[in-house]
Order: structure tokens, then C-alpha cells, then sequence
């Protein structure tokens, strides 16, 4: 068997997974979104349903909120993630914190949006700490933290799995490398401030930077978390494009396509600008 | 810092806040009357706990292990030579197959699937566990792949070598040479899915229509429902498995659990 027949046969199964579902499914996702009837109806091909979904006020508000929540979850996790990953670093001990941040990673979201609802809640744990603190006097007094207009419960449900993820990650690139070059800082006379900001975060960017691009793809498209902690309206692209897809009516089917194609699209431009700033790091670093 | 009195402090209250979205759950699985505004419930029940002995839970619990150790054997399988392509060999394309097995990373799986979904129907596998199995082969597989790639490029083929000139074929020199070094990546890659698997939601509910009921769905409804305690302890048999999993590996894989940490579960 040649080389490359033996390559491609060892590919294959992976490939046809990838190729049927991913590349398929994007293509049909496409296809019905302008129109294309499968395997019943009639095709009637034009840009209509994105006509629609763009003029719908409810479209609107749901890009804003999905723009809010995935981008204020995404750099709360970033930062929250990078400091987290220092201070451990400082306090020794790192392991068996590490073990512990896996624990919460592994975590499904679903349960997350569960035990964030029972927390933030208006008769959840922390309303009725500040009872007991004398901070509210009624369930009345609580502020709305889930089921709210912003969003705060489902960012605080992302922020909390993620910053994780991203303190796993960035432990994972503080190794001894990193301690070296600081080492070499602080004999050139680099002061604490200086060392920080000239020796670890440059090392950090690029990983946490990664972990950045996989989380805002992940929250811009996830859907338990919103479905539950959010309002049914406004709400999030995937709930919006799922709740079309379940609607009776069958003309709201190309919508709903149209929307998981702007989903899938924000996501793959969150990818290609990551890419792109990858490439200037890498440059500047050159 | 490092010998201060304040050390044991901090990494206490760091240990504290991490876990502290998961005190409700825990406290609700086992609460009896808990009205507000009591901070700790005042009696405690066994009522929730007993709820997850009901045939409901019991039958989505046997759905939920044969769906996700289905999904995670099946996904090592393609991602096992998968990993040896792109692990031992470069070739023309590598990078382009590379970016395409992390595809599904980036594209949602519910995007896509949303496309697919009218096929499942036609080909008779909506509302099954076989379409269900396979649609969540696609979050899956890239992780399978990427992982036991990079446990391929750490691969001494010496060995291998070793055990062809000796006169093995290559089944025998895959059983009892390649796999047996493979292990651990194997074993990390088969939990890795089988968790990815055990969360999935949303895909289940899409292409199982409601009939395939795994325990993320009982779950949902429970937590749409008014009853906390039901949910908690439901909360709990859901989230009990992964995490066991995940500290119970940390402590034997090494470097290989980082990739835990890539899973978006």
C-alpha cells in the first residue's frame, strides 16, 4: 500500500464524521436558510428569511444581549482566569488547587446553570444571606439576578465555569521557563511591576488568549445556560434559532437556519480575528 | 509569602469560592421545608435522594451510560488512526485536515445539526439512540483526535520496528506493542468523550425529539419545574460521575489532563 493511500485510509473515518456533519451541516444550514426544501416541499430560493431576521426587532435585541453576555463573560474569565492562575502560582500549594479547578471544569454547564439559579435566585442562597445580614428586608427587595433583562445570571454561570478554564490553562503555561526569565529579570534589576508586565503576561497572552477564542465561541453559541437562567425575551441567537426551528409554523424554519448561520458566523470571525492577532504576536516577538 | 500564616488562609478561601456555587445544590438535594428566609434548612430529607431511585431516573440513567460509552468507543476508534495519520506523518494538507477535525470546535454543533436535522428524520434516525450516538460523535471526535495525535507524536516507533522485524504482524504488534503504549492517551480520550457525551444536552434533545431521555434531560425539566429538591438531587447524580472521573485521572495522567480543561462541557 502506498504511503499516502495508507494516510488517507487511516483519515477516512474521522474525515467522514467531520465532512457529514460539520462541513454538511453548515451547507445545509446555508442552503435552507435560502430556501432550499429538502426532502419535502417545494424549494423556493431567496434571501427572505434574512430579510426577516434582520428586520425583527426581537433579532435585535437578542445580538445585543448575545454580545453582552458572551463578551463580558469571555473577559471577565480572561482576566479573573489570569489572576487566579497567579495568585495560585504565588501561594504554593498549586496542585492540589489544580485538582480542585478540574473538578469544577468538569462540571456540565447544565448543572452550573442549576446551582447558579438556587444561588443568585431572588429566594436563592445569597438573597437570603443578606437577610440574614439585614441588607434586604423582603424577597421583594432582592434585585433581579436571574431571569433579568441584562443577563447578569447568565454571565455569572459562564464566568464562574470559565474563569477556570482559563486558570488551567494559564497554570499550565507557568512553568519553570516562565520562573527562569523571571529570575533573569530580577537580576537585570526588573522591579516586581516590571517583571509582570515585561516577562509573564507576554508569556500569557497566547495561551489565554486561545482559551479566550474557545470560550466566546462556546458562549455565543451554547444554549442550556441562557435557555434557563435568561428571559424567554429577549434571548440569546442559539435559543432564538432553536425556539424557530420547534416553531409549528414552517415558515419560520429557513429563519431559524438563517440564524444558526449568523451564530455560526460570529463564531468563525471570532476564530479568524484570533488567527490574525496570533500572527501580529507572533511577528512582534520576531 | 510562601511561610506566612496567611498562606493556608488565602488558599483556603480560594478552595472556598471555587466550589461555593455548588453549596446550594448539595444543600437543597437534602433539604426538607426550606422557606425564605432561613439561611440553612431547618429539617433535613432524604425525599430527594429517595426520588433518584425512581424507574424515571433509573432508565435515564442506563440511557445516559449507553449513549455516552457508545459515543466515547466510537469516537477513539475514528480518532484513533486519525491520531496516528496526523501524529507520525506529515503529508500535503495536514494543516488543512488539522483545521477541519477542530472545526466542530468553532462551528456550533447546534448549527449544524439544526441543518441536519431533516435528514435524521428521513433516514429514520430522529428520535433514536443510533442518531443520537452519532450526532454527538461531532463534538467529540476532534477531541479523540487531537489528543491521541499528540500522543502519537510522542510515540517511539523503535518498538513497533522491533516487533515487525521479530516476525509480528501487524495485529500483534498493535495489540501487544502500540496499544498497550498508547494507554493512557487511550483511557484519557475514552473519558474525555464519555464526559463531553454525558453533559450533551441540547443535540440529544434535538435529534432524540424527547424520546431519547438522558439524564441532562430529566435535569432540564427539573429545573424548569417547581420542585428545587428534585432538581438538586438530580444536579447531583448528574455531576457526581465527571467530577469523580475527573479527580480520580488527575491524580494518575499527567500532562494529558490539560485537556480536560479544553472539553467545553
Amino acid at each position: 500500500m502506498s504511503p499516502r493511500l495508507r494516510i488517507a485510509l487511516l483519515l477516512a473515518p474521522a474525515l467522514l464524521v467531520v465532512g457529514v456533519f460539520v462541513v454538511g451541516g453548515v451547507l445545509q444550514a446555508v442552503l435552507q436558510s435560502l430556501g432550499f426544501a429538502p426532502v419535502v416541499g417545494e424549494s423556493q430560493w431567496s434571501l427572505d428569511a434574512y430579510r426577516r431576521v434582520l428586520a425583527d426587532p426581537a433579532v435585535h435585541a437578542s445580538l445585543l444581549l448575545t454580545a453582552r453576555v458572551s463578551l463580558i463573560s469571555t473577559a471577565a474569565a480572561a482576566v479573573l482566569g489570569t489572576a487566579l492562575a497567579l495568585l495560585v502560582r504565588r501561594l504554593g500549594g498549586r496542585r492540589r488547587l489544580a485538582v480542585l479547578f478540574h473538578g469544577t471544569l468538569a462540571v456540565p454547564h447544565l448543572v452550573g446553570a442549576l446551582a447558579i439559579g438556587l444561588l443568585l435566585a431572588p429566594s436563592g442562597l445569597l438573597s437570603r444571606a443578606a437577610y440574614r445580614l439585614g441588607l434586604v428586608d423582603s424577597v421583594q427587595d432582592v434585585p433581579a439576578l436571574t431571569q433579568d433583562a441584562f443577563g447578569w445570571g447568565i454571565i455569572a454561570e459562564y464566568t464562574w465555569k470559565e474563569t477556570f478554564f482559563v486558570a488551567v490553562v494559564a497554570l499550565a503555561a507557568l512553568g519553570r521557563r516562565v520562573s527562569d526569565l523571571e529570575d533573569v529579570a530580577s537580576t537585570l534589576g526588573a522591579s516586581r511591576w516590571q517583571r509582570l508586565r515585561e516577562v509573564t503576561l507576554p508569556v500569557l497572552a497566547p495561551p489565554v488568549a486561545a482559551a479566550s477564542v474557545l470560550v466566546l465561541a462556546f458562549v455565543t453559541a451554547s444554549y442550556e445556560v441562557p435557555r434557563l437562567l435568561g428571559r424567554p425575551y429577549p434571548t440569546t441567537l442559539s435559543v432564538e434559532a432553536f425556539q424557530r426551528y420547534r416553531d409549528i409554523d414552517l415558515t419560520s424554519r429557513p429563519e431559524a437556519m438563517a440564524l444558526a448561520v449568523l451564530v455560526a458566523l460570529l463564531t468563525t470571525l471570532a476564530a479568524l480575528a484570533y488567527l490574525r492577532l496570533v500572527g501580529g504576536l507572533a511577528r512582534r516577538s520576531l | 509569602m510562601k511561610h506566612s500564616p496567611w498562606r493556608g488562609a488565602a488558599v483556603a478561601v480560594v478552595a472556598v469560592v471555587t466550589v461555593l456555587p455548588m453549596l446550594p445544590v448539595v444543600l437543597w438535594a437534602v433539604a426538607g421545608a426550606w422557606r425564605y428566609p432561613a439561611l440553612l434548612p431547618p429539617e433535613l430529607s432524604t425525599r430527594g435522594l429517595r426520588l433518584l431511585l425512581g424507574d424515571g431516573v433509573l432508565a435515564a440513567l442506563g440511557t445516559s451510560v449507553l449513549v455516552s460509552t457508545s459515543v466515547a468507543l466510537l469516537a477513539c476508534l475514528v480518532g484513533l488512526p486519525a491520531g496516528r495519520a496526523l501524529g507520525l506523518h506529515r503529508f500535503r494538507g495536514r494543516r488543512l485536515v488539522q483545521f477541519l477535525l477542530l472545526a466542530p470546535i468553532i462551528v456550533p454543533p447546534l448549527a449544524v445539526t439544526l441543518g441536519l436535522q431533516v435528514f435524521f428524520i428521513r433516514y429514520g434516525l430522529a428520535d433514536t439512540v443510533a442518531g443520537v450516538v452519532l450526532v454527538q460523535l461531532v463534538p467529540t471526535v476532534p477531541y479523540a483526535a487531537s489528543l491521541l495525535a499528540a500522543a502519537h507524536a510522542d510515540l517511539d516507533t523503535d518498538h513497533e520496528q522491533a516487533a515487525r522485524v521479530l516476525g509480528a504482524g501487524p495485529v500483534a504488534t498493535l495489540r501487544h506493542v502500540s496499544l498497550p503504549l498508547l494507554r493512557p492517551a487511550l483511557v484519557t480520550a475514552f473519558l474525555l468523550t464519555f464526559l463531553i457525551s454525558w453533559s450533551e444536552y441540547v443535540l440529544t434533545l434535538l435529534v432524540g425529539g424527547g424520546r431519547v431521555t438522558t439524564l441532562p434531560l430529566l435535569l432540564f425539566s427539573a429545573i424548569e419545574s417547581s420542585d428545587r429538591t428534585a432538581a438538586a438531587a438530580l444536579g447531583l447524580l448528574v455531576v457526581a460521575p465527571p467530577v469523580l472521573l475527573v479527580l480520580a485521572l488527575t491524580r494518575v495522567a499527567g500532562r494529558d489532563v490539560a485537556w480536560m480543561g479544553v472539553s467545553r462541557a
